[in-house]
């Protein structure tokens, strides 16, 4: 990062790129650094800024509160040749010739999805608005997936490798609680990095499991049972919560309030039943013959139904080999479409009295497409037979069976 | 007569608005619960520890509603109507046809977040925060200081007058039809809206209509840990419909009532296609609409207190109407000869008359769903419920026909006489309790019976007592192997089979009969009453014809068909009838691929056979000019209707889209 503390008035590289993995730091060092030093920057999130003018207009106006004047009014720039002039223009008002501007781009993949020229365009910011700025991009990947096919100016490209389990720790461990030791705080770390390490390396993701569990780990110092050095015994008493928060406020199965609510009244988690125990769908009785029956449609091979659905079909015919390819295949590659008729005439030959094709199925097919239990393959006109698939999965469709 | 059936109306939907209200009453309280303590917790100890340390998350509200879709509309506006009330005037609805991208979200929620303040501020002279709508920058930071701005507003305001409203009240967004919305636009709304958490204290509601999984799928781990989501759960539909039922068909504040068939079609409409109690209630209210539209005689249904009324002011063709009614015509034909006599000839003799049998009629009614409801308390506990589980099938059996005649009713009672005691006692407590809830006084006397027989089975536990600690003690001593116990179950059974019924079985056995006898005596089927016409509506039929439509069917009747609409002599398809007929009925005989100049020459066939038959433009190979323009026409009309399209296979083809080819 030495990169950046070059004598102010040299002109810097064009356009710096750092990637790494989630929370590795990037924005953090960036911020601290540029703060720190005092450089003027424009700080801007692709993700919120969502399309090229927006994004334009948000850093023109960054630009104007950069060296300090507060009140800043509406820009209006619908294209990058306006932005190049009124760049121009605002880094000349604001006096900022003599020193290099920095413009970061956060979550800068999202560029790639604006209008071809943008992206190209700000790698070489420098020669096309002619001052002197350096363009810093920051994405979660790498920028072999960036280069647009026609070519463009190669950026300076930084990685930010990942944490490892010791800088996690220490990281953590730093903002301890005032009320206990850093020593007691380290320790309790130390055992959550232990269960979470595994399958979480997040900063801030594990940073809010520590505060949301901690209170849990001080229990029996606050009853006295223990002492801050009696590590063994509050390693009992954490682990299999962590276990627990693992399970269910790690997915989100269940929210950190009620987490917390719930060791507040130190009840067990197991009565507060998770997003994922909520399967069960209850469907009206066509509705479920349907779902049926697009099920059927969509993993049964056409050539089947007669044998299937028709009561004279004749000799079933032993063919070993077709049905171990079968076997294999139907349920890994995933439902196939079928058409409305096929799926109408499945759905006449299971229900077992008859079934009037009144607007009120119809309408509960389009319904199923809305609750996503159907998906229509391509969105082609309604009058050339539509073309549906069924999206739920064995288990499911065992429950609606039921 | 239009003003009674606005009452009558009027009263239902009242009576429907009231139920409704409710019915969400308990969700909707929790939902404000949370909400109101969402981002309390922040705002009350923001320089905690722990506060500092956890990622804020964004408050989520998962509320799963049921596949019925139909209703949610009505839920929703419940919710943001309390909420404005209660908690926050923000609250933005947004729909996933409305928001294909982030964009459009971005720009509806704005529109919907800064017309409410308009609406709060319009009141006032304050211009402030109105911002000319045309030119806002969509994005979130211009809402941050729209927020800003108008809680400056806020804080003014409360000085001198104390609102409902918090210092800083939350944003709340609902997403009402969260299967639909795209995962991409969802994400980065959460994304970009956790960002500024702490600007803006957002809230957001997702209306679910399958199962919380739902969540899972649409959104990332990566994204979903940006949320604090906590699940609520609506009333079931079908709980929702039982409700329905019992406030608005089992009462008898209510004049008018559905038959058997009807109430029939309507629940099978909601069980089987949609479990949309809007519809249920739509169909309802066409019902009512039907009744009044097709029965000239309901003009007297109405509140009791203004039969009186109505029944003088009937003219002669009315009272015509009365004596053509054939419950009336049976009641006729009971009485002695006198008084037919009077009843068919003397109009204000059977106006006094045809008081009096509304005034029974409404009795009728209100006995029969007390003790319909003490039935039900017996059925519904019941195993595997031979007359059904729920109030409505019970309803529905005794309307259809005497419903002691059925074999249901038969197992049931048989079942009934094996219940154990305390079953028995808390069944007739309830039906004491239905009893004296009534207001009449006509069964005084039912429930004084009733309560004899609570007392009778607390004096026979003081008698069991002793037989039980002697029988128990047999047993003990008897307890030694298989072989003796098999012998001694053998012994009991034959005991059984030829002792003597113990008090217990004969009060149990008196206590059925005695339900029993209520039954055959209230819940005479209503067809049997006289004037039942006045006040059920019983032509299925045509409901079922106007809320089960068959798109499919009536089109192929009206082309296979087309006398069955046009009116006209029938028979077949002649050549007389529209072309498109003659087309479709010859496309009907062709497989999947049709050839157009097949088709054509046989359509030419059909229609010159029409015209003069001694033409010479039979003979010749080319076919008319208009014959062809005609043909084209019914072709493209065909192809309108979705019965065939052009196929790529060959060129001069056209592929059938409808199965049933040969």
């Amino acid at each position: 990062s030495q990169h950046f503390s070059n004598l102010r008035q040299h002109f810097s590289f064009p356009s710096i790129f750092i990637y790494g993995h989630t929370s590795s730091g990037k924005t953090y060092v960036m911020q601290t650094l540029l703060s720190t030093l005092q450089l003027p920057h424009v700080f801007v999130n692709c993700v919120e800024y969502f399309t090229s003018r927006l994004l334009l207009e948000e850093i023109l106006i960054k630009l104007q509160s950069c060296s300090g004047t507060e009140q800043t009014s509406p820009v209006r720039c619908d294209s990058l040749n306006d932005f190049v002039r009124l760049f121009k223009q605002a880094v000349a008002s604001q006096e900022l010739q003599d020193q290099t501007l920095y413009i970061v781009l956060d979550r800068a993949e999202q560029l790639r999805e604006m209008e071809a020229n943008i992206l190209p365009a700000f790698l070489r910011l420098q020669e096309l608005t002619d001052t002197n700025v350096t363009v810093v991009l920051l994405s979660e990947i790498v920028w072999e997936l960036f280069r647009p096919n026609t070519g463009c100016f190669e950026p300076f490209t930084i990685y930010f490798p990942d944490y490892s389990i010791g800088h996690l720790q220490k990281i953590l461990t730093q903002n301890h609680p005032p009320e206990y030791s850093a020593d007691f705080y380290a320790a309790y770390i130390n055992i959550l990095l232990g269960v979470f390490y595994m399958v979480c390396r997040d900063l801030k993701e594990l940073r809010h499991l520590a505060a949301l569990n901690f209170a849990k780990y001080c229990e029996p110092v606050v009853r006295g049972e223990a002492n801050e050095r009696d590590t063994r015994k509050l390693w009992k008493n954490i682990e299999p919560h962590l276990k627990k928060a693992m399970q269910t406020v790690y997915l989100r199965e269940i929210s950190s309030s009620q987490w917390e609510r719930l060791q507040h009244d130190g009840g067990e988690p197991g009565q507060l039943k998770g997003l994922s125990a909520h399967t069960h769908v209850e469907l009206p009785y066509y509705s479920k013959f349907l779902l049926i029956a697009a099920y059927l449609a969509s993993y049964n091979p056409v050539r089947t139904d007669k044998r299937f659905f028709l009561k004279h079909h004749g000799k079933i015919r032993k063919t070993n080999f077709m049905k171990k390819h079968e076997k294999t295949s139907n349920h890994l590659l995933g439902p196939k479409p079928f058409p409305l008729d096929r799926l109408l005439a499945i759905l006449y030959s299971i229900v077992d009295e008859r079934v009037a094709p009144t607007a009120n199925i119809f309408s509960q097919i389009t319904s199923l497409v809305t609750l996503q239990l159907l998906s229509m393959v391509g969105q082609n006109d309604q009058l050339d037979g539509p073309r549906y698939k069924c999206t739920v999965s064995l288990d499911f469709i065992r429950a609606v069976a039921r | 007569m239009p003003w009674c059936f606005h009452i009558c109306i009027d009263e239902c939907s009242l009576c429907l608005q009231k139920i409704q209200e409710d019915l969400n009453k308990q969700l909707l309280e929790n939902l404000v619960g949370f909400l109101s303590r969402s981002h309390s917790d922040f705002q009350e100890k923001t320089t905690e520890w722990t506060c500092r340390m956890k990622f804020r998350e964004i408050p989520t509200a998962a509320l799963v509603l049921g596949v019925n879709v139909t209703d949610h509309d009505l839920t929703f506006r419940g919710l943001s109507g309390i909420l404005q009330d209660n908690i926050t005037p923000y609250v933005a609805l947004l729909e996933a046809k409305d928001c294909p991208g982030i964009k459009n979200l971005m720009q509806k929620l704005m529109g919907q977040l800064m017309k409410c303040d308009i609406d709060v501020d319009s009141l006032e002279d304050e211009d402030c925060v109105q911002v000319s709508q045309n030119r806002i920058r969509c994005s979130m930071s211009s809402l941050i200081s729209w927020y800003e701005s108008v809680k400056k507003v806020c804080c003014c305001k409360k000085r001198n007058s104390s609102s409902r409203h918090w210092q800083s009240p939350p944003v709340v967004v609902i997403f009402k039809d969260m299967e639909s919305f795209t995962t991409k636009v969802l994400q980065d709304f959460i994304v970009i809206s956790s960002q500024h958490i702490h600007e803006l204290p957002l809230v957001l509601i997702f209306g679910i209509a399958t199962s919380p999984m739902i969540i899972h799928r649409l959104l990332p781990h990566s994204v979903s840990s940006l949320l604090c989501i906590e699940l609520f759960q609506s009333l079931s539909c079908k709980e929702h419909l039982s409700t329905i039922i019992d406030k608005l068909l089992l009462t008898s504040q209510f004049p008018f009532k559905v038959g058997e068939k009807v109430l029939q079609v309507l629940i099978n409409i909601f069980l089987y296609h949609d479990f949309s109690v809007q519809n249920f209630i739509k169909g309802f209210q066409l019902c009512i609409v039907e009744h009044f539209y097709s029965q000239p005689l309901s003009v007297l249904c109405c509140q009791l207190v203004d039969t009186k009324k109505r029944a003088c002011s009937l003219s002669h063709d009315q009272c015509e109407n009365i004596r053509k009614l054939p419950s009336f015509r049976r009641y006729v034909e009971k009485q002695e000869s006198g008084r037919q006599v009077a009843l068919l000839t003397n109009d204000s003799f059977l106006k006094e008359e045809t008081v009096k049998l509304l005034e029974d009629l409404h009795v009728y009614h209100e006995n029969y769903v007390l003790i319909l409801r003490c039935l039900h308390v017996f059925t519904s506990s019941l195993p595997k419920y031979p007359l059904g589980k729920q109030i409505r099938e019970l309803h529905c059996a005794c309307l259809e026909n005497r419903v002691w005649e059925t074999e249901e009713y038969e197992s049931s009672l048989q079942l009934a006489r094996m219940l154990n005691k305390t079953d028995l006692v808390t069944m007739l407590q309830q039906c004491v309790e239905i009893l004296m809830s009534s207001s009449g006084k006509e069964f005084d006397k039912t429930s004084e019976k009733l309560k004899e027989f609570l007392t009778q089975f607390q004096n026979l536990e003081a008698s069991q007592e002793q037989d039980m600690s002697v029988l128990s003690q047999k047993e003990l001593q008897k307890k030694t192997d298989l072989y003796h116990l098999q012998k001694t179950l053998l012994e009991l059974k034959e005991s059984r089979r030829s002792k003597k019924l113990t008090k217990f079985e004969m009060l149990r056995f008196e206590v059925v009969d005695y339900i029993d006898s209520l039954v055959r005596k209230y819940l005479i089927p209503a067809d049997d009453r006289t004037l039942h016409e006045v006040v059920y509506f019983n032509t299925a039929s045509v409901l079922r014809e106007h809320l089960n439509a068959a798109p499919r069917t009536a089109l192929h009747t009206a082309l296979n068909n087309p006398h069955w609409y046009l009116k006209c002599d029938g028979g077949g398809i002649s050549n007389k009838a529209p072309d498109i007929c003659i087309a479709y009925k010859l496309h009907l005989e062709c497989g999947r691929l049709i050839n157009l100049v097949d088709w054509l020459e046989a359509f030419s066939t059909v229609v010159m056979a029409a015209e003069e038959p001694n033409a010479d433009a039979a003979s010749s190979d080319q076919v008319d000019d208009t014959i062809h323009a005609r043909f084209i026409r019914a072709i493209s009309e065909l192809e309108l209707l979705g019965f065939i399209k052009p196929s790529k296979q060959k060129t001069d083809h056209v592929a059938r889209l409808t199965w049933g080819g040969c």
